[in-house]
């Protein structure tokens, strides 16, 4: 309750600030600087709070001694630094969970900015094998078009389907057939 | 398609030219279409009978015109109601080395002509009590009558070095008159051949019917076990191969250790289009007697699943080139691409009409996938199914008009076929293993399929009815056939 009160107190502090009202601090509350940093002291209307940032950082480009920069296509694709998104059954819809893989990918892409990569869409066995040929194909497109839409370049992002050729897990229960339908990245340039 | 004219304009010389690795694959094709036979006219069976007997063999005529159309007197029937009845013994051997090959050509005619069903064949381990013939003359009709017989199969062969010299001749049991007689020469390395070229004739004679025993299978196999060139793990290579309609001879046809898949023939059967994963999924031809592949589709996007059109000109196929799953058609020399479905859903797995001016094609527009019909021009679509998942249509030849496809059934899928006069489905397969991928023969009475009825994918043919299936592969897996012309 108490907490609750101060914050309230907080709150209602910046928003007096942000909205222009006198400032009589008779009682100085030491609000901790909210990230918006130092507050405003010219006595004029004051601005809005300025936000201060640090400029962004430089991307990093990949230190010699950068595991994942030093490693050949075969050893980073045989342990992938890229986390495969997971559809569910007869599906190309991209749920909650692969749009936060495909945005941790797409942080991946943007630190590698040479890395081209293909992606491949799996499908379980339980469809047919044709049909599975273009269910795999839209779930590709579909995290192809996140990446895209996330800010990566398209012509860094290849697309194919092995519909249900070369399942990851070769069970036949839904554990196996969770783990089969995928868009699995695969890096083919750096 | 392959008319009987065709067949024997061909020269045996010919598959002495070969010799790519290839062309040895496709040498019994090429004999096929180099056997010059000779007919044995009724006129001339005393001539015959001299030969068979091993006294002067008289050299049979170079070449006579073809058999004539059946007349309504040389066709053998059965009991009212029922099959004729047809024994099949082994074959005469004229010379001491073509013992086994009698023996072979005698079981291959007798299971081609038990695969057409039109006639009811007497297992041949129930002929010992007949006395073998050595000639036509001593045909014991009489035992033969007893067994139930009303044709009998009469076959010599005769081997000079590669040469071989088959003749096989059909007597109605009751009339003891020969009512099909041909003589058949060709080199020994494929005997099966003989026989499947007088099954076919006899069923062309005695039934008016187009038999399928010189027609191939083609279908992908991981058999090899070989891996995938590449950084993944477990990703066994597919090869296509080709087989005759009886699984005999199968023959590797690619060697790219890629994943190749989907294969379907030309029309004229000398040709296979197929998907190869390089590792971009793309389409190629392989023209099987020329020893080249083609790329129609020229590395542009990702392609699936093609089909010759019924001339050969064309090839319909799945394609995500534009974004989505579409089906397009592409000249076979890769000009004039036209896309024919436009829709944000997944069009996929087209077939050709017969006629070549519809394609039948799957599509998940409405939830579940279908099967629609189009106009080759992209124009009047229509849906046919309401399957809880339905794929691969594949059109029937006449008279038949028909779409076989795959339909979930249970876990599992089977074999459905959708009768396009009545829009009546009815069922092939009930449940044995999972079914899918049907491909019509080019008589419409049989249909490929896969199934893993037996363990793993392999390939089987039936009978349209949902009778008679025959396992064709064993080795490996063995996925998605397709029957040649």
């Amino acid at each position: 309750m108490k907490a609750a009160a101060v914050v309230l107190l907080m709150v209602s502090s910046v928003a007096g600030a942000a909205c222009g009202r006198r400032q009589a601090p008779p009682v100085t509350v030491p609000t901790p600087p909210p990230t918006a940093g130092p507050p405003a002291v010219t006595a004029a209307p004051p601005p809005p709070p300025q936000r201060v940032e640090e400029a962004l950082p430089v991307p990093p480009e990949p230190l010699a001694e950068d595991g994942l920069a030093s490693r050949s296509l075969d050893e980073l694709n045989r342990d992938s630094p890229f986390t495969p998104a997971f559809f569910a059954l007869d599906s190309a819809d991209r749920d909650e969970a692969a749009r936060a893989v495909v945005v941790a990918n797409a942080e991946l892409l943007r630190r590698y900015p040479t890395w081209v990569v293909t992606i491949e869409g799996h499908c379980d066995e339980r469809g047919t094998a044709e049909y599975n040929l273009a269910l795999g194909e839209r779930r590709a497109v579909a995290v192809k078009t996140y990446l895209v839409s996330l800010g990566i370049a398209p012509d860094r992002l290849r697309t194919i389907s092995y519909g249900q050729e070369f399942p990851f897990d070769p069970g036949h229960d839904e554990a196996a057939w969770a783990k089969n339908r995928r868009a699995h990245f695969v890096i083919t340039a750096k | 398609m392959r008319n009987m004219n065709d067949i024997w304009t061909g020269n045996l010389k010919v598959s002495g030219c070969l010799v790519a690795a290839i062309a040895a694959a496709l040498a019994a094709a090429v004999v096929a279409g180099g056997l010059p036979p000779s007919t044995i006219a009724r006129g001339a069976l005393s001539e015959v009978e001299g030969q068979a007997t091993g006294q002067a063999p008289a050299p049979p005529p170079a070449s006579q015109a073809p058999q004539q159309p059946p007349e309504v007197s040389l066709v053998i029937s059965g009991d009212p109601g029922t099959p004729p009845r047809y024994a099949v013994p082994d074959f005469v051997a004229l010379s001491p080395d073509a013992a086994e090959m009698a023996r072979t050509i005698a079981q291959v005619l007798w299971d081609d002509l038990a695969f057409e069903r039109d006639f009811y064949m007497i297992p041949r381990d129930t002929y010992a009590t007949v006395p073998a013939a050595q000639s036509a003359a001593q045909i014991p009709f009489d035992r033969w009558r007893e067994l139930g017989a009303d044709a009998v199969v009469f076959g010599t062969v005769r081997r000079t070095g590669d040469e071989v010299r088959v003749e096989v001749r059909l007597f109605a049991v009751r009339t003891r008159q020969q009512v099909f007689g041909k003589e058949y020469t060709g080199t020994a390395a494929n005997p099966r051949l003989y026989a499947h070229t007088a099954s076919d004739e006899i069923h062309l004679q005695q039934r008016n019917l187009r038999g399928v025993a010189r027609t191939k299978l083609t279908f992908s196999s991981d058999r090899n076990r070989e891996r995938v060139a590449g950084p993944i793990d477990n990703r066994e290579v597919k090869e296509i191969y080709i087989s005759d309609y009886d699984g005999a001879n199968q023959r590797r046809i690619t060697t790219s250790r890629q994943l190749n898949i989907n294969p379907s023939w030309s029309p004229d059967a000398r040709a296979l289009a197929y998907t190869t994963f390089g590792p971009i999924p793309d389409i190629f031809i392989s023209y099987l007697y020329r020893g080249v592949r083609e790329n129609p589709t020229r590395g542009r996007g990702t392609n699936y699943l093609p089909v010759f059109s019924p001339d050969g000109t064309r090839i319909a196929f799945m394609s995500g080139r534009d974004g989505n799953p579409e089906i397009y058609v592409v000249n076979v020399d890769g000009s004039n691409l036209r896309r024919i479905t436009n829709h944000p859903a997944g069009d996929t797995t087209p077939t050709w009409s017969p006629t070549g001016t519809q394609i039948a094609f799957v599509s998940d527009r409405a939830g579940a996938p279908q099967i629609y019909i189009v106009g080759a021009d992209g124009l009047n679509l229509r849906r046919l199914t309401s399957e809880s998942h339905a794929d691969r249509p594949t059109w029937s030849p006449a008279p038949f008009n028909e779409i076989a496809f795959t339909a979930r059934t249970g876990p599992g899928y089977d074999i459905k076929v959708y009768d396009l006069a009545t829009g009546m489905t009815r069922r092939i397969t009930f449940g044995e293993g999972s079914n899918e991928s049907p491909a019509y023969a080019p008589n419409g009475k049989h249909l490929a399929f896969m199934s893993t009825r037996a363990g793993r994918y392999q390939v089987f043919t039936i009978g349209r009815d949902g009778r008679g299936v025959r396992q064709v592969t064993r080795e490996g897996g063995n996925f998605t056939p397709a029957w040649s012309n």
